[in-house]
């Protein structure tokens, strides 16, 4: 369905090839999940299937795509329309009408389908996508969640052989991102649609996968059977992590295998004692920030109703809730730029709300949603050394964070060419650089891949074991576990769980992270603690229990 | 055959009638500095948008083309109070404002002096028609989803159609970029005011523009528009030579039109060249553009009834301009009391029957199934950046 011939393709000023020499067959009806690292070429081998490389990003592409016959040397991308369809990370982006309906339709209209058939498909799709009662919303009314899934019944509607998509669920809530993936595993199992997908967080995909695609990022691609690849890829979800430690082969990809496999690690696992999956905060602990009835409006809609929030002096709190449940409303009123309609913040005594921003950055400082929007200048040096002045820290502070953070990065680099990782950290930087007691995140763990996101929770811990308090939030379970002390669930407004990160997060099965799913009922939650408690002391299963923590 | 039922459920309705008969109001508007009819333009226009007008966030933009009007009455008068020039004989002085001598090279020029109350009447009667037609065009694009009207583009005019959905979709979201690049400054406790400032929001949001446009773009041309199958390069040039002359004609006939003053071959002669052109270049292009509506936009009695009334009001104001110019152009010289002319009355008043005419628009989905995100909490600010 999709063949790549001897494809290399080089982007202006690129000193090395991002794809070389990429020579392969993906069948029709298979479901090909793309790994790799942050910036290793997976958008680029995607962008590729439907000509959108080279046609809109420029470059020289040798050798030759051909999708069902079709070569996008001589095809852009909306010759292929009929027989690829893409959808991309930010949903919204790629929307070219006002209401779900006419989304629908668009490429429908485009490729001359008959009116008759048009309503037809239209209704289908509604139906197949469960949007059916929403099909006159204004699209800036729909969550994030219905918004991808509109996206998808967009393309599907032109009833395309192949859909391509590029990390669809990152910016998904995992009740969201569920829905999503259960609509792709349909389509594949249904109408036979050949789906190539990128994703970071595999845990989500990888059960589902025929195929896996790594592009380990020096240009080269392998591709072959799931359980093969994802032995040796560097990329690894916890429950191939798991897998692997154990020595179990083949690799289980799904809860289910693995839990079969797991039957006699559980029992196991009885009388040891889990070493917690993050070390505890020092002893003496002191309440460094504490919101009262925070309450914040937007119109009629109350975004965070009459919340109390503590945090003390070096914990990690997860800040988690489903898309639009006010997580960030909440961070911003913390932080005291934000809208916030009743309530108080106490950090030392001092509410940052009533102080400038200025004075407001030395309590409390947030990393917003887009940290891009922060940086302004043309190098890192200057961003580096606009915010010691900003911040009246002594020179050449904020880059010595920086350093600890991300080491390597030049002074010279444009902001803009970092990668997200390294972006996110430059801002952190540049927000630490006030030395604020209180450091807010909003969603940072988006668009990372798992070394980033393990050299972030890294950070975060080492800020809070100086003495301060952090909170995150987020959507990625397995992140949370291996890096909160404490997890904090919002819904609507209002604070509906808070307490240890073992209690909350394994008391519900849409936020268990993958490892106390396969071991429940044992309250294990990473890889590490196994590691840790040296149940496998030789990389392989452990017969007898000796292993203390 | 519809019943007269199925004609009174609520729909859309077109959006070239719409545009054909704001156009038509504008038009009568333009022929006149009679106050009393021009606030008559204006009152009808009120009405059926007050009447017609959906939900969408763009109808709700006629209260900022009423207040920009009056800026535009205000400016003119200002001006003209500033600038008076030197009286005649038996004007009525109101009041005098210090003069301000000019250095030679601006002879003619007079700043300053005394204010008659024939001026300020004079400008404003301009004023005022400006302002009136510059409602009705609010009130077409109040009445008429932009995007919609956009899909009666060709197909041909593949990269004018990309740039002007780009322009649209783009342009509203960059207010919200502003918003949330403000706000993310202040987290940085960065209060400069001036260039710097101008700066340190004009960078991260320009960025996130060109990232959006090109990001719109490109979705657009995966999902398949403009495919154009096997067309030879000579056929397209034409077909777009054809559309953007034919584009021009319309445009300067139409200017023709509106401006009384100028030669008569720039009004009706152009516009039906321009016409004539952009009809041979649909029709080129037409053959080898293949698209399909879904649920089209029906042209049907309350598309013709509109378009109808702004035509008919256009032409009965031309008409009663040529048999009777004093009663369209009432009198400063010496100041008169406007009198409400039969025929142009009558015409305008015509133009309100689509109030009634035209089906309703239909509402939105029934509250009760509305589980509302606000659109601008932080977070839904962000998730599309």
């Amino acid at each position: 369905m999709i063949r790549f011939d001897h494809v290399t393709v080089t982007y202006p000023d690129a000193p090395t090839p991002t794809l070389r020499d990429v020579d392969l067959t993906i069948p029709a009806g298979e479901l090909c999940v793309v790994i790799g690292a942050t910036g290793s070429g997976k958008s680029t081998l995607l962008g590729a299937i439907n000509g959108l490389v080279p046609h809109f990003t420029g470059g020289v592409v040798r050798g030759r795509v051909t999708v069902d016959g079709r070569d996008t040397r001589t095809h852009p991308p909306r010759e292929l329309a009929d027989v690829v369809g893409v959808v991309t990370q930010d949903p919204l982006a790629g929307c070219v009408t006002d209401t779900l309906e006419e989304e629908l339709a668009y490429g429908m209209e485009q490729l001359a389908i008959a009116p008759a058939v048009m309503r037809k498909r239209v209704e289908e799709t509604l139906d197949l996508l469960g949007l059916a009662e929403l099909r006159h919303r204004p699209l800036h009314h729909l969550s994030a969640g219905q918004l991808q899934r509109v996206a998808i019944g967009a393309v599907l509607t032109a009833h395309p052989t192949v859909l391509v998509l590029d990390e669809p669920t990152s910016a998904l809530d995992p009740t969201g991102a569920e829905e999503v993936l259960a609509t792709i595993t349909r389509l594949v199992h249904d109408l036979g649609v050949t789906v190539v997908i990128a994703e970071h967080r595999l845990e989500r995909v990888v059960q589902y996968a025929d195929s896996i695609l790594y592009v380990p990022g020096d240009g080269t691609v392998e591709y072959g059977q799931p359980d093969q690849i994802l032995a040796r890829a560097v990329v690894a979800p916890p429950i191939v992590e798991l897998g692997r430690l154990a020595g179990w082969t083949p690799l289980p990809l799904s809860v289910r295998d693995a839990r079969r496999r797991a039957a006699q690690l559980t029992a196991e696992l009885v009388d040891v004692v889990a070493p917690p999956a993050v070390a505890q905060p020092m002893e003496q602990r002191s309440a460094v920030l504490r919101g009262r009835g925070l309450v914040v409006r937007y119109g009629d809609v109350a975004a965070v109703r009459n919340v109390d929030i503590e945090l003390a002096s070096g914990e990690v709190v997860a800040l988690m809730g489903r898309n639009g449940a006010g997580k960030s409303s909440l961070l911003w009123a913390l932080q005291g730029s934000g809208v916030r309609d009743g309530g108080r913040v106490d950090v030392g005594g001092r509410d940052p709300a009533g102080l400038g921003p200025g004075d407001a950055r030395r309590l409390v400082g947030l990393v917003p949603h887009t940290p891009s929007d922060l940086l302004y200048l043309d190098t890192v040096g200057d961003e580096l050394a606009r915010a010691d002045a900003e911040s009246t820290a002594a020179q050449g502070q904020s880059r010595t964070a920086l350093d600890r953070l991300a080491p390597g990065i030049f002074d010279d680099t444009h902001p803009r060419d970092l990668s997200e990782g390294q972006r996110l950290a430059l801002v952190l930087a540049v927000q630490l650089a006030a030395a604020p007691q209180v450091v807010l995140l909003d969603e940072p763990t988006r668009g990372l891949d798992y070394r980033a996101k393990h050299e972030l929770g890294f950070i975060l811990r080492e800020i809070a074991a100086a003495g301060r308090a952090v909170i995150v939030s987020t959507h990625d379970v397995e992140f949370v576990a291996a890096t909160a002390h404490r997890v904090v669930v919002m819904a609507e407004g209002e604070i509906v769980a808070d307490g240890e990160t073992a209690t909350v997060i394994i008391s519900s099965p849409a936020f268990a992270p993958q490892v106390a799913k396969i071991l429940a009922p044992r309250p294990w939650l990473t890889v590490d603690q196994l590691r840790v408690a040296g149940v496998f002391p030789h990389g392989a299963p452990c017969t007898t229990v000796d292993a203390t923590p | 055959m519809t019943s007269a039922a199925a004609r009174r459920l609520p729909r859309i309705v077109h959006p070239v009638a719409w545009w054909i008969w704001a156009i038509g109001l504008a038009a009568a508007a333009s022929r006149t500095t009679n106050p009393l009819l021009l606030v008559l333009v204006l009152a009808v226009a009120g009405v059926v948008v007050a009447a017609r007008r959906t939900e969408a966030p763009w109808a709700r933009a006629f209260k900022v083309y009423l207040l920009v009007g009056l800026v535009v009455i205000a400016f003119r008068v200002g001006f003209r109070v500033v600038l008076g020039g030197d009286l005649g004989a038996d004007e009525h002085v109101l009041f005098t404002i210090p003069h301000v001598p000019l250095p030679g090279f601006m002879a003619g020029v007079q700043l300053g002096g005394a204010v008659s109350a024939e001026n300020v009447v004079s400008a404003s009667y301009d004023g005022l028609r400006l302002a009136t037609l510059l409602c009705c065009i609010g009130a077409a694009n109040t009445l008429a989803n932009p995007k919609r009207a956009l899909r009666v583009l060709p197909a041909a005019l593949y990269e004018l159609g990309v740039t002007i959905t780009v322009a649209i979709t783009v342009a509203p979201q960059l207010v919200e970029s502003v918003q949330r690049v403000r706000r993310a400054r202040k987290l940085r406790g960065d209060t400069a005011r001036g260039r710097r400032a101008v700066r340190a929001i004009a960078m991260p949001v320009l960025h996130d523009a060109l990232d959006r446009s090109f990001q719109l773009a490109a979705a657009m041309d995966s999902r398949g528009y403009g495919r154009s199958g096997a067309v030879p390069p000579r056929v397209r040039r034409l077909t777009v030579a054809l559309l953007l002359a034919g584009l021009v004609g319309l445009c300067l006939g139409g200017y023709g039109l509106l401006d009384a003053s100028t030669p008569w071959l720039l009004g009706v002669p152009t516009l039906t060249a321009g016409v004539a052109l952009a009809a041979a270049g649909l029709i080129l292009g037409g053959r080898r553009i293949r698209r399909s509506r879904y649920r089209p936009d029906p042209w049907a009695f309350p598309e013709w009834c509109t378009a109808l009334c702004g035509v008919a009001a256009a032409t009965a104001a031309v008409v009663a301009g040529a048999r009777n110019a004093s009663a369209l152009n009432p009198s400063i010289f010496p100041l008169a009391w406007p009198t409400l002319p039969a025929l142009p009355t009558a015409a305008i008043l015509c133009a309100l029957l689509p109030a009634w005419l035209t089906p309703p628009p239909p509402t939105a989905a029934p509250s009760s199934v509305r589980h509302d995100h606000p659109t601008r909490t932080p977070e839904r600010a962000g998730a599309h950046a």
